[in-house]
């Protein structure tokens, strides 16, 4: 079923939690709700599932307004943060709770709830887990029997908030990708609500970025990596290296670093941000530009070697991170405490006061005046 | 096992004059007290004590001390339950002045309380005078001293499920209501069962309070013998009429109540930590 937002406002006290938010979650889909905390992602989330009343908007589920349609008659299922399994009942009973629950004329009958639940029981594959109680369970089980309880009524959209989130990092990879085949198998239309930009862009078909009750950008995680549209965007999707500078006779300048911009003519502030894929290390400076770096620490661990840098000469506001193949690496055995300079592929340049930046591929510039010549 | 406890650089002799001190002062100040009123209540023998108890005079404290109790009692489970509940599960203004506003019958002495109600509700009383153009008369008979029963006693319940239910806090019953279940079956099969130790544990205490109001049952109460005599109130009236036997023998009884109110207590506790400590398995998940 799918699920639209129209122009939902939500104020909390003096706080704007959302700012007229609109948003097409399409059928089957299975789509996430990125943002740091406070971008309203969870508000945004209760809303849907009618937990939380909106100021002015509407929700519609297929097509039908749902506003004014209490929790209880939505038919959605709901995986809370940090589980909500009733403590006082089994894992049989909790998982039987919403069928248990549904009026008498659609109640099923005792036997086949039975039944209805050990297939459940079956697919969260903890059978043999029936009869225990929350308490003695792990984190991962938990989560599995929240999941289980939540579709035991088969609703056609799943509500989930940071479902991975209190999880460690090896059960949260498992639970992820079970999660993902359990929405490919069943076809329900998810939302889940999450800070992590990896495990969005990894389990999602579609993200909506979320930054003060706004939504910043939507696309799906191919598009949205790359074409992030905003600084916040890119701020939020992992680690960016920043140069701000002025650009003067198509070069942006900031003590003793420059990068040339070809192209780029008027004088004015500028940001250049570089992803650590998109930027190489070279022991001396580059035709195009001139970074020089401090190596700060090497992380080895990973597909890649992340190199840590400061700036020498100039000045950014977070450290410079650089990824580097291992091969290379074996290769070039750069150490702690040496210069280097940073050589830039692509860039993503934020004019003044733009909102969106402007790329710019060096490789492609060089290509370009190679042939020209 | 002492010495396994002991810290590097603890003095003996810190310990155990503070543990001596401890058990004496426990010693004087309430064993010593408990066991007297049972000799004092058994000192001209068994039949003595019970010609005391079965006096009707006593029979009657006792019976109206215990409906005044049985009253009381779930009138302060329905009234603590609904106020925890609202002020743990909703947020209006206000909420944190009725919190404190919980407690002003721990902070008032009882006699004040007593004091108070007549003033309101006695013949001259505001709302009294009122009443009584329709013959109600609340004070000097038992509905007074059920009020103020209530008003003593009214902190115990709430004060125990307060804290409870803030930790709790209210995603099991979101996670309830987002399944379909009704707001009777969410407080039956959930919110009921999760709080249960705790409300017994509210229960046990009021009930103590509620058998053992002196101060303010005594104000409203009149002490009528064989009407609006308490228990705790029939102690004193024997005390004054020098029949020490008696006094000590319903004195006695009351301390048998307390007893049993702390076994109980003990007990409730005892589950509680266990309902709390469920020890997680460790599993693969």
């Amino acid at each position: 079923m799918s699920i639209t937002i129209d122009q939902i406002n939500k104020n909390f006290g003096g706080f704007q939690a959302l700012k007229n938010v609109s948003l097409d979650i399409p059928e089957g889909q299975l789509t996430a709700l990125l943002g740091p905390s406070g971008s309203g992602k969870t508000t945004l989330l209760r809303i849907i599932a009618g937990l939380e009343s909106s100021d002015s908007g509407r929700i519609l589920f297929g097509g039908d307004d749902v506003s004014q349609l209490h929790v209880r008659d939505r038919n959605i299922g709901f995986v809370f943060q940090h589980y909500a399994l009733f403590r006082h009942l089994t894992v049989a009973e909790n998982i039987a709770f919403g069928l248990e629950s549904l009026p008498k004329k659609q109640r099923p009958s005792k036997q086949e709830i039975r039944q209805r639940v050990a297939k459940l029981l079956e697919m969260i594959q903890l059978p043999e887990l029936a009869k225990r109680y929350p308490a003695q369970l792990s984190g991962g089980q938990k989560q599995r029997v929240a999941l289980a309880r939540a579709l035991a009524t088969q609703p056609r959209i799943l509500l989930l908030d940071e479902p991975f989130g209190a999880l460690d990092a090896k059960v949260r990879k498992d639970l992820r990708r079970w999660l993902r085949a359990l929405h490919d198998e069943y076809h329900f239309t998810s939302i889940f609500v999450t800070h992590d930009q990896e495990e969005a862009l990894e389990l999602s078909d579609q993200v909506v970025v979320m930054s003060q009750g706004q939504v910043e950008q939507v696309n799906s995680p191919t598009g949205l990596y790359a074409r992030p549209e905003s600084r916040f965007v890119f701020d939020f999707l992992g680690h960016v290296n920043v140069l701000s500078g002025l650009v003067k006779g198509q070069k942006l300048v900031q003590g003793d670093a420059w990068v040339s911009l070809p192209g780029v003519r008027h004088d004015q502030e500028a940001q250049l941000y570089l992803r650590p894929h998109e930027v190489q290390l070279s022991r001396s400076p580059a035709a195009k530009a001139r970074l020089p770096l401090r190596i700060e620490a090497i992380s080895l661990i990973g597909s890649e070697v992340r190199i840590e840098l400061a700036p020498e000469g100039w000045q950014s506001d977070e450290i410079w991170e650089i990824g580097m193949s291992h091969a290379e690496f074996a290769r070039q055995n750069p150490t702690r405490g040496e210069l280097w300079y940073a050589v830039p592929d692509v860039g993503h340049l934020f004019v003044a006061d733009s909102v969106q930046p402007r790329t710019i591929d060096w490789q492609y510039t060089e290509a370009a005046n190679a042939s020209n010549m | 096992m002492a010495v396994q406890n002991r810290r590097i650089g603890d003095q003996l002799w810190v310990r155990r004059s503070l543990i001596g001190l401890a058990l004496a002062i426990t010693l004087i100040m309430l064993v010593i007290p408990v066991v007297v009123i049972f000799t004092q209540a058994l000192s001209t023998g068994w039949s003595a004590f019970a010609g005391n108890v079965m006096d009707e005079y006593t029979l009657d404290a006792i019976g109206l001390t215990l409906f005044v109790a049985a009253l009381t009692v779930p009138l302060n489970l329905v009234f603590g339950t609904a106020l925890a509940w609202s002020v743990t599960r909703f947020r209006f203004p206000g909420r944190k002045l009725l919190i404190t506003l919980i407690d002003i019958p721990f902070a008032v002495s009882p006699v004040v309380a007593g004091l108070l109600y007549l003033l309101l509700y006695g013949r001259n009383g505001w709302l009294g005078s009122w009443l009584s153009n329709y013959d109600v008369q609340l004070m000097f008979s038992w509905p007074g001293i059920v009020m103020v029963t209530v008003f003593v006693t009214c902190p115990f319940v709430a004060r125990e499920l307060i804290p409870l239910m803030q930790q709790q806090g209210s995603e099991e019953e979101e996670a309830g209501v987002v399944l379909g279940a009704s707001g009777w079956r969410i407080f039956r099969k959930i919110t009921l069962p999760n709080i249960k130790w705790a409300l017994i544990y509210g229960v046990v205490l009021t009930n103590a309070r509620a058998v053992g109001e002196f101060g303010a049952v005594s104000v409203v109460s009149g002490n009528v013998r064989g009407e609006t005599n308490t228990l705790p109130l029939h102690v004193e009236l024997l005390y004054q009429d020098y029949n020490i036997v008696g006094a000590f023998a319903s004195a006695s009884l009351l301390a048998g109540i307390a007893i049993l109110t702390l076994i109980a207590k003990a007990f409730v506790e005892w589950r509680q930590s266990r309902a709390e400590h469920a020890t997680p398995e460790e599993g693969g998940a």
